[in-house]
């Protein structure tokens, strides 16, 4: 325990950092991930391909990699200096917002056909079988895979510890120089993750129970 | 897309609405890789000085080398993970509780964690109690650890979504747990979820990059330590431009190769078993995840890490 309290601090700006990246990342890939989902399922070719073969480039791009460019590029690109934590937060955003995408997409299609021709046969209007029929089936299946996607995002903030952002994953390296035990700290590192994941899929838990589907 | 819940085919207006929103998404487009273009032009990243380095054969292997590097720490995390998934995942269907239970607990803990912390436990915590390791197995190690957790998920998964009847009927022609389970089970199950078992190597291709940060020699760090090279030109984004293309280009075969096995797992009769006939949904993995709550399988198909 003294590793924590000897250094509260310390951890303080480092769990501050996780959360920034966590709530900022995810706010970014949910607007972000929100417009391409509704290009990748939009009556529009052009808009649907744009939307795939962005989900498909950065889905197969390692984040590292993506991170690497925002960190390490872009600053020389606009020639200058970006807050690295600005940085990591806007690429952890762009990479999970295919995350977001492919599930909204997927929520999207689990809703049959039928449902929305049932619908506009008893004469609603696209207002209403959007907001009445086919949204709500949508939105029930797509809450749990999206919290899943959420507890991953929060797991990768951890990759910006390489881009020199302060966050639970660079405390080992900041611990260290004051000659703390690394194993211990990693090892508190891990039990915080521990549980804000399983906190996280808990309240997934919660609801997916809240709002399963009986078809 | 007539197949669509969100709308119709589309008459006069809606096709006149939908060019005028194609004719802007592909000027948005254009706009950007403009931008792009223009500053890289405007930094100097086209000029010769900075692409000199790589007109030497001897960076092109290193370039190699350190793909050669990538694929090791890949090929054997793969397979450490397929192993370990097929152990996890038998111990969770267990029928023995001493077995499933804890099995169970370490399957979680070990998918909870980021992988990019499990590597720095190996590489940097365990030195501390007199376990030394290259960065190379504090990678592999880490990988396998990780990615077999969801494998066992995604096995367990395959299983579970089997219809009783099928280890019901080999119980019944005399077959042990053990037969029932490599006999009839685990085949089915495994040929099911074969897309997503590739997908989920395809985040483990992915990870290997995480081995930048703790100093692994693969593609990333060649590229950062190319860049620094200030006796030409520092040339960052060059390097950046090859080394990412080359990781890219590896994980979009791997993908393309699960979309064909995925293509192939769909036309396939024997697979019938696990979907219901007549499902909305596109694929068995979709279907399988749509069907069981999310809240155990679903992490697969995000993969968790970088």
């Amino acid at each position: 325990m003294g590793v924590i309290t000897d250094n509260l601090d310390l951890w303080g700006e480092a769990l501050l950092g996780t959360l920034v990246l966590f709530f900022g990342g995810g706010l970014i890939a949910l607007v972000l991930g929100f417009v391409v989902g509704a290009m990748r399922v939009s009556p529009v070719p052009i808009a649907r391909s744009v939307g795939a073969v962005y989900v498909n480039w950065i889905r197969n791009t390692p984040l590292t990699l993506v991170m690497f460019f925002f960190a390490f590029c872009l600053p020389i690109m606009l020639q200058q200096r970006v807050s690295a934590i600005a940085l990591a937060t806007v690429a952890l955003g762009i990479y999970t917002a295919t995350y977001v995408a492919e599930t909204i997409r997927s929520g999207v299609n689990t809703v049959p056909v039928g449902q929305a021709e049932a619908a506009r046969a008893l004469g609603l209007t696209f207002g209403q079988v959007m907001s009445l029929v086919v949204l709500p089936q949508a939105t029930r299946s797509v809450i749990p895979p999206m919290m899943s996607v959420f507890i991953a995002l929060l797991k990768n903030t951890t990759v910006a510890a390489g881009f020199s952002v302060v966050n639970l994953g660079s405390v080992r390296s900041n611990l260290s120089e004051v000659g703390e035990n690394q194993l211990v700290v990693l090892l508190w590192v891990m039990v915080i993750f521990v549980v804000l994941v399983l906190l996280l899929a808990w309240l997934q838990r919660v609801l997916e129970r809240k709002w399963r589907i009986a078809r | 897309m007539s197949g669509s819940v969100l709308y119709d085919v589309p008459g006069p207006r809606a096709v006149a609405r939908n060019r005028i929103i194609g004719a802007v998404t592909i000027l948005v487009v254009l706009i950007f890789i403009g931008w792009v273009v223009w500053r890289f032009y405007e930094t100097g990243q086209f000029s010769p000085e900075k692409w000199e380095l790589f007109t030497y054969s001897s960076i092109w292997m290193l370039f190699l080398e350190a793909t050669l590097n990538t694929l090791a720490a890949f090929a054997v995390a793969a397979v450490g993970a397929i192993i370990l998934g097929f152990v996890l995942a038998l111990g969770r269907m267990s029928d023995h509780a001493w077995l499933r239970v804890p099995v169970g607990w370490i399957v979680e803990v070990l998918r909870a964690i980021p992988v990019l912390i499990f590597m720095m436990l190996l590489y940097y915590g365990l030195p501390v109690i007199g376990i030394k390791m290259s960065p190379y197995w504090a990678v592999v190690i880490a990988l396998i650890a990780y990615n077999g957790s969801v494998l066992a998920e995604v096995i367990r998964a395959g299983v579970e979504s089997l219809p009783r009847g099928q280890s019901e009927a080999g119980y019944a022609i005399g077959l042990r747990k053990s037969g029932v389970m490599r006999l009839i089970l685990l085949p089915q199950a495994v040929r099911a979820m074969l897309p997503v078992i590739i997908s989920q190597l395809v985040v483990t291709l992915k990870d290997t990059a995480l081995g930048f940060i703790i100093t692994f020699h693969e593609l990333l760090y060649l590229v950062k330590l190319l860049g620094s090279q200030a006796l030409y030109n520092s040339p960052l984004i060059p390097s950046a431009i090859i080394g990412g293309s080359i990781y890219v280009a590896l994980c979009l075969v791997l993908s393309y190769v699960a979309y064909l096995v995925e293509k192939r797992t769909r036309r396939s009769p024997k697979v019938q078993g696990v979907a219901a006939p007549g499902a909305p949904v596109g694929t068995d993995t979709e279907l399988i995840v749509a069907q069981r709550g999310i809240a155990d399988e679903s992490d697969y198909r995000t993969g968790g890490g970088a």
